[in-house]
């Protein structure tokens, strides 16, 4: 024992390492990494994607200045132009809102929370549609038809529409002084009941196959619980058709957040989401200022554009026929 | 046939009900309608002599099928914030959503359609992969940032075309206004409305040019072919006809996203429209101006499913046949 011990240290560090480099050299073999690279666009739009993801991650630490302490903001500084306009300088390189808000740093915090809605609206939508689209499937009877009459009635109303109308409702319900600490909450809720009904209907049809295949009811006959059977089998098995669906749903949810936002349902301007700073900078378009808004504007479209790449992209290689 | 459409009919029905009892309870539960209704210094008496003479203590089924029964007849309530008729506001801001919605619903049409045919018969022209490219662009656009976009361009820039408002308006009958008499009215109108169809006619144009393409490969365009008929025949009068029944579908369906976003559109251009009034509303937790806004958005989504169902029926003699083979 105490002799192989070395040994064996040995061969369990080389057999890591040997993983790794079977694990890089299994990736870079691997179809969807030759369609990756035979894609400059996917890997444009990747790579931007990666960049906003890290710089709205690290935000509080990257950014030039921060926007939202209030001692460090400077009025005399208030709407300098970007630095390649007169009067321009490179301490604000994309310039200055009405308040002295460096626009660099107020994008890059607008980012983080853009992506944070995003991310968990699309979490809450995979998490009821795949429940309810798991048990629909698996289950059926009178709760199937329910559901999906639910989802059917549903789908005919776009979603920013309902998710418009969730707000409404959560906030007026709210008491006034929650209404600001609250928002970022009730937005990621109501944009997560308003994608739903697609993640049921996939997962809904994979169940329905699942169910009749002989494992399933091999876990059945030995006594498993439907609970485990449906959490344990069948979710793990029907899944990969809502990750790529959520990569494009990512991209929608970040274009309703904005949207509720620049219409000032969503995001305090305390706390700017992208569409919030729009909103803000909207005022200005007029006066000349026209940096307060666009920039914001440019950098959500950029990140919609790159993330709906990226979902095209995965759609296409694992699932051509949906093209 | 006549089954189907009853069964139709009761769903319609069904979904208006729900619609209704979501905003009722909206109407009844959040907040307290008293309180919005009294002054400060009402006293204990006074509100539940209010609450008995609002029925605030009848049981929660006579309470609703009073809301319904209000409904039917577009009585809302008042406005807390406007202190107004709820049905008046509404008559007043309809016209001008439904003359934006009209105007950009035509736009994505006349322009969508051609666009599409064109990109479907000219796959690999210049001009077509400039219309795709450009097509995935208002796709990923939100409709706000277009907005601002053309403000931006033509108001601001060019000076060229109003950017709020809806110029000068011609009063027809009772509140029912039109801006299509106007010179303003007409310049007001053209933003707005360009905002507001990109998105669908980029759908539009999409539909059109896969189905295009996908009945260029049939067998019976084949044999047209063959029979030496002219290009221009075949495309338009046999190609064409059979692309049509799912861009009416799609038509349809999309007339009532138009109204969904023209929420959107009525902000940015602070077009006094119904979204306008909606979106005031959410600010101030003005509820009856909410309630009405939910069920009447309801009924325009009810009735446009409803009729794009029965259209169905008119454009695809197959669906006639199967259907009262398996009825009767």
């Amino acid at each position: 024992m105490v002799e192989r011990g070395p040994n064996m240290t040995i061969n369990s560090t080389s057999g890591r390492k040997g993983g790794f480099g079977h694990w890089v050299r299994q990736v870079a073999d691997h179809d969807v990494f030759y369609s990756f690279t035979r894609s400059p666009v996917t890997m444009l739009a990747a790579f931007t994607t990666f960049v906003i993801v890290f710089a709205s991650i690290f935000a509080p630490w990257l950014t030039p200045h921060d926007p939202f302490n209030p001692a460090s903001l400077d009025l005399m500084e208030a709407f300098t132009p970007p630095v390649w306009l007169e009067d321009g300088t490179w301490k604000y390189p994309l310039g200055t809102d009405d308040q002295g808000r460096d626009i660099l740093s107020t994008i890059m915090f607008g980012n983080r929370i853009s992506l944070i809605v995003g991310f968990f609206a699309v979490l809450l939508s995979m998490l009821i549609g795949i429940t309810l689209g798991t048990v629909s499937g698996y289950v059926g009877g009178w709760f199937d038809v329910v559901t999906m009459r639910l989802a059917d009635a549903q789908l005919t109303v776009p979603p920013i529409l309902i998710a418009l109308l969730v707000d409404g409702v959560a906030r007026t319900t709210l008491p006034r002084e929650l209404q600001e600490e609250m928002a970022i909450y009730v937005l990621i809720f109501s944009i997560g009941i308003a994608a739903w009904p697609q993640y049921a209907r996939v997962t809904r049809s994979g169940a329905m196959v699942e169910r009749n295949k002989e494992y399933i009811a091999a876990a059945r006959i030995i006594g498993i619980h439907p609970v485990r059977i449906m959490l344990g089998h069948i979710v793990p098995n029907v899944m990969g058709p809502t990750l790529v669906m959520a990569t494009i749903g990512v991209a929608l949810a970040i274009i309703i957040e904005a949207t509720l936002s620049f219409l000032g349902v969503g995001v305090p301007p305390t706390t700017p989401s992208l569409g919030t700073l729009i909103r803000i900078g909207n005022d200005f378009l007029f006066s000349g200022e026209w940096w307060i808004t666009i920039f914001p504007a440019v950098a959500l479209v950029v990140l919609v554009l790159s993330v709906n790449l990226i979902g095209d992209w995965l759609r296409d290689t694992f699932n051509p026929k949906l093209r | 046939m006549i089954l189907y459409v009853l069964k139709r009919v009761f769903q319609a029905a069904g979904v208006m009900l729900f619609v209704a009892f979501i905003s009722f309870v909206l109407f009844n539960y959040v907040g307290d309608p008293v309180n919005n209704m009294v002054g400060q210094e009402a006293t204990i008496e006074d509100r539940e002599a209010l609450r008995e003479r609002l029925g605030l203590n009848d049981p929660v089924v006579v309470q609703f099928s009073r809301f319904v029964a209000h409904a039917l007849e577009g009585h809302f309530g008042i406005s807390y914030r406007l202190q107004r008729p709820v049905k008046d506001l509404i008559a007043e801001r309809l016209p001008a959503t439904l003359e934006l919605v009209f105007t950009s619903a035509i736009l994505a049409l006349a322009l969508g359609i051609p666009l599409g045919i064109y990109t479907g018969l000219h796959r690999d022209t210049w001009l077509s992969r400039l219309i795709l490219s450009s097509s995935l662009a208002g796709v990923s656009l939100p409709t706000f940032v277009i907005g601002i976009l053309l403000i931006y361009v033509f108001s601001v820039s060019l000076n060229l075309l109003p950017s709020y408002g809806r110029g000068e308006v011609v009063k027809i009958t009772g509140s029912w206004t039109t801006g299509f008499l106007t010179a303003s009215g007409w310049k007001a109108i053209i933003l707005p409305s360009i905002t507001l169809c990109l998105y669908q006619l980029t759908l539009i144009l999409r539909i059109v040019r896969s189905e295009m393409m996908e009945v260029l490969l049939t067998d019976y365009i084949k044999f047209a072919r063959a029979r030496g008929l002219t290009d221009r025949a075949i495309n338009f009068g046999h190609a064409l006809k059979n692309t049509l029944v799912p861009v009416i579908t799609v038509t349809g369906l999309q007339i009532g996203s138009l109204i969904a976003f023209s929420i959107i559109t009525e902000t940015v251009f602070q077009w006094p429209g119904m979204g306008f009034l909606f979106i005031q509303a959410v600010h101030f937790a003005d509820v009856p101006i909410m309630a009405a806004y939910m069920v009447l958005v309801a009924l325009f989504f009810v009735i446009i499913n409803l009729i794009v169902d029965l259209l169905y029926f008119v454009v695809d003699p197959r669906l006639r046949i199967e259907r009262t083979v398996t009825i009767g």
